[in-house]
């Protein structure tokens, strides 16, 4: 295996250059907290530890997926350029030669592997629980609040959620909606590519897709365990979770906001203005975000050497990939629209939600009497 | 006449015979020895025992393939498996064993619940105690508690993991669609065994996080008499689905039970059906996914249009 991936030219100073932004952002974290104390609490809170584990954990996983993806890529690439080779070649980056079984017996070698999967994660639950107690608090009392009273650390995305939407959405919908999409997701991926081994090339869009996804999703829980202390206010790694503190933000509506712009004022007063304002805001998103993810699942490989010169970004911008469009047209329309409706009510909408009511305070894009978005 | 028949008429007439009692004895007592080792030369090899085979039905001789097929079709917690599979689908690194994993979890789980359920009540008055002498009186409770608690966010983190290899090797694709949907209820019932799990001790942490997760069932939209729509449908707290999931308005006694029963008896069973149609649909759809032999840009099918 070690023998297909090459080190790629110019791959040794990437790698320094890697380490170097890594430890300045590092030095950088460390000047800035103020509180270890604090920082300690929380990192090693008992229930907190799974996902301190799972920020190591994803990016290992990650890498240890895409560095499979990158010797098939390779592979893959070889063998379209050369048709021969691709008719004799058995067409896995695993070695294997004339004459070799291509099937092993399950008894012994998958038993064993199993056995000895069962043996590990048992010693690894012995240390961890005899050395980490499972946290027990007070007895339950309904009259003394916690602040911040924490759902378990993997719901704590979805309360992350109930700053930017309504208790009905963060709470119902959005769940609903993340569980059909996770169910509608082989339908909509009409690619054949990509059945059964690690490949980026081949399913850019799909692997993006679902990454982004799942990276928001361990964002948000990162946010609710790190970052949200008493109060549930934004309190940065390392600062005090001062219970006394007190935040003026001043959240307002995109109605109010553009009331305040001369000859808009009827949409402060008037409630059907209001609400035909707002569903007009919501509409455009989702035509702009269609637009949006049409554009992009058309769109070839993205090379960072292209930030450096505008013309070859323009070209990737305007220029089609052919085998992305080919895809496409692979692609029924009711697959792409279920695709459209997920991506945007999901992929797309909450982080710009997100985005709206973290930097510029609003509240609420669409107000109606019976509900609010 | 034989000797024999002589010997029987001395003895029923009481004459003396040649060979005394003792000797007799010893005499049977080597046969019985002879025969006893004779017998023992069969149990040096167990396996030919009829206890053996009566269990294990298959030779042990390992080196003839068909028993080696045997030995996994012929046993019914291997017969999961299938008898052969791809060469290079042990390797650790295709599959990362996550799915595996995950179910050992939950047998840990179902094995280290059960004992818990020994020393707990699931009542107010008894539920936060009950941990408490779990976790200084009963032998190795803490070690119990622990591991449970342990192994239940271990699952969560491995079912993740899981559908994350499930998706960069495409395993989700062509026939394995409906799998995966199984797998997304699968993921469901697990966050579900977790948060259920979480009221449990009936201590501030789980009760205000069940406290915070169960408030945005009032939001429900319809359904909650919170949500869009809800009042408007004649919903209040005290008929809404909130207070179907609490039996009350409150985080109470009644909540504790439904948490409890839910948590040990209503979401396993409905979690062990999907389990075992996510594995049966695994064989069924051909065994695991790969690796796979890479297909080609230029092999790709236009579908036919009917």
């Amino acid at each position: 295996m070690s023998a297909i991936v090459q080190p790629q030219p110019g791959s040794r100073r990437n790698k320094l250059i890697g380490l170097g932004v890594a430890v300045v952002l590092l030095g950088l974290f460390i000047y800035s907290v103020q509180d270890w104390h604090q920082l300690w609490k929380i990192v090693s809170a008992p229930d907190n530890v799974p996902i301190v584990a799972m920020l190591f954990l994803v990016p290992f996983f990650t890498w240890l997926g895409i560095r499979q993806a990158v010797v098939n890529d390779r592979l893959i690439g070889e063998l379209e350029s050369e048709p021969q080779l691709a008719k004799t070649h058995h067409r896995k980056a695993e070695p294997w030669r004339p004459g070799w079984a291509r099937e092993l017996h399950v008894w012994p070698y998958l038993v064993r592997i199993e056995f000895l999967a069962a043996v590990i994660v048992t010693v690894v639950l012995y240390v961890w629980s005899i050395t980490l107690n499972a946290p027990l608090e007070e007895p339950s009392n309904p009259n003394l609040t916690m602040n911040p009273s924490k759902a378990p650390w993997y719901f704590l995305g979805l309360q992350e959620m109930l700053v930017y939407f309504d208790p009905w959405i963060a709470g119902v919908v959005m769940p609903s909606i993340i569980m059909i999409g996770l169910m509608v997701f082989p339908y909509v991926d009409s690619n054949p590519l990509g059945n059964g081994y690690y490949t980026i090339k081949q399913r850019r869009f799909a692997v993006a897709m679902f990454g982004w996804g799942f990276l928001m999703w361990i964002l948000l829980i990162f946010i609710g365990t790190f970052i949200r202390g008493p109060g549930w206010i934004w309190f940065w790694p390392g600062q005090t979770w001062d219970h006394n503190t007190v935040v003026f933000d001043r959240n307002r509506d995109l109605h109010e906001i553009v009331a305040g712009i001369p000859g808009f004022g009827f949409l402060a007063t008037n409630w059907i203005a209001k609400m035909i304002f707002g569903g007009i805001v919501v509409g455009t998103f989702y035509i702009v975000a269609g637009l949006f993810f049409h554009w992009l699942m058309k769109r070839g490989p993205f090379k960072f050497s292209y930030l450096k010169s505008p013309k070859k970004f323009l070209e990737w911008a305007k220029i089609p990939d052919s085998f992305e469009t080919k895809l496409l047209a692979n692609t029924s329309l009711l697959q792409y629209l279920t695709f459209q409706f997920f991506a945007i009510s999901v992929l797309l909408a909450l982080p710009v939600k997100l985005f709206l009511r973290l930097v510029f305070t609003i509240k609420y894009v669409w107000v109606t009497p019976w509900f609010n978005v | 006449m034989a000797d024999s028949e002589q010997k029987e008429t001395k003895q029923l007439t009481g004459e003396k015979t040649d060979v005394g009692l003792v000797e007799r004895a010893k005499e049977s007592a080597v046969a019985l020895k002879d025969r006893a080792l004779e017998e023992a030369k069969d149990y040096k090899d167990p396996q030919q025992t009829q206890v053996w085979k009566s269990i294990f039905r298959v030779s042990h001789e390992r080196s003839d393939p068909r028993n080696r097929s045997l030995a996994v079709l012929s046993n019914v917690f291997l017969h999961l498996h299938p008898a052969k599979i791809n060469r290079d689908a042990v390797r650790y690194q295709y599959t990362w064993g996550m799915g595996g994993i995950t179910f050992y979890l939950f047998i840990v789980l179902t094995f280290t619940g059960v004992l818990l359920m020994f020393y707990y009540h699931p009542t107010k008055i008894q539920a936060f105690r009950d941990i408490l002498y779990l976790e200084h009186d009963v032998p190795f409770g803490k070690l119990l508690r622990n591991m449970h608690r342990w192994a239940a966010h271990l699952m969560v983190i491995t079912t993740w993991l899981h559908m994350f290899r499930v998706v960069l090797t495409g395993s989700y694709k062509k026939p394995r669609e409906f799998n995966w949907c199984v797998g997304v209820v699968l993921l469901v019932l697990t966050l579900l065994l977790s948060f259920t799990g979480y009221l449990l001790p009936d201590d501030q942490l789980g009760f205000w996080a069940v406290t915070v997760g169960t408030n945005m069932a009032r939001a429900t939209p319809l359904l909650g008499n919170e949500g869009p729509f809800g009042a408007k449908l004649g919903l209040t707290p005290y008929n809404d689905v909130r207070f179907g999931l609490l039996g009350g308005s409150i985080v109470d006694a009644n909540a504790l039970l439904r948490a409890y029963i839910w948590h040990c008896i209503g979401i396993p069973l409905v979690a062990s059906i999907f389990m075992a149609v996510h594995f049966w649909r695994i064989r069924k759809d051909g065994g695991i996914s790969g690796p796979a032999p890479v297909m080609l840009e230029s092999e790709m099918k236009v579908p036919k249009k009917k």
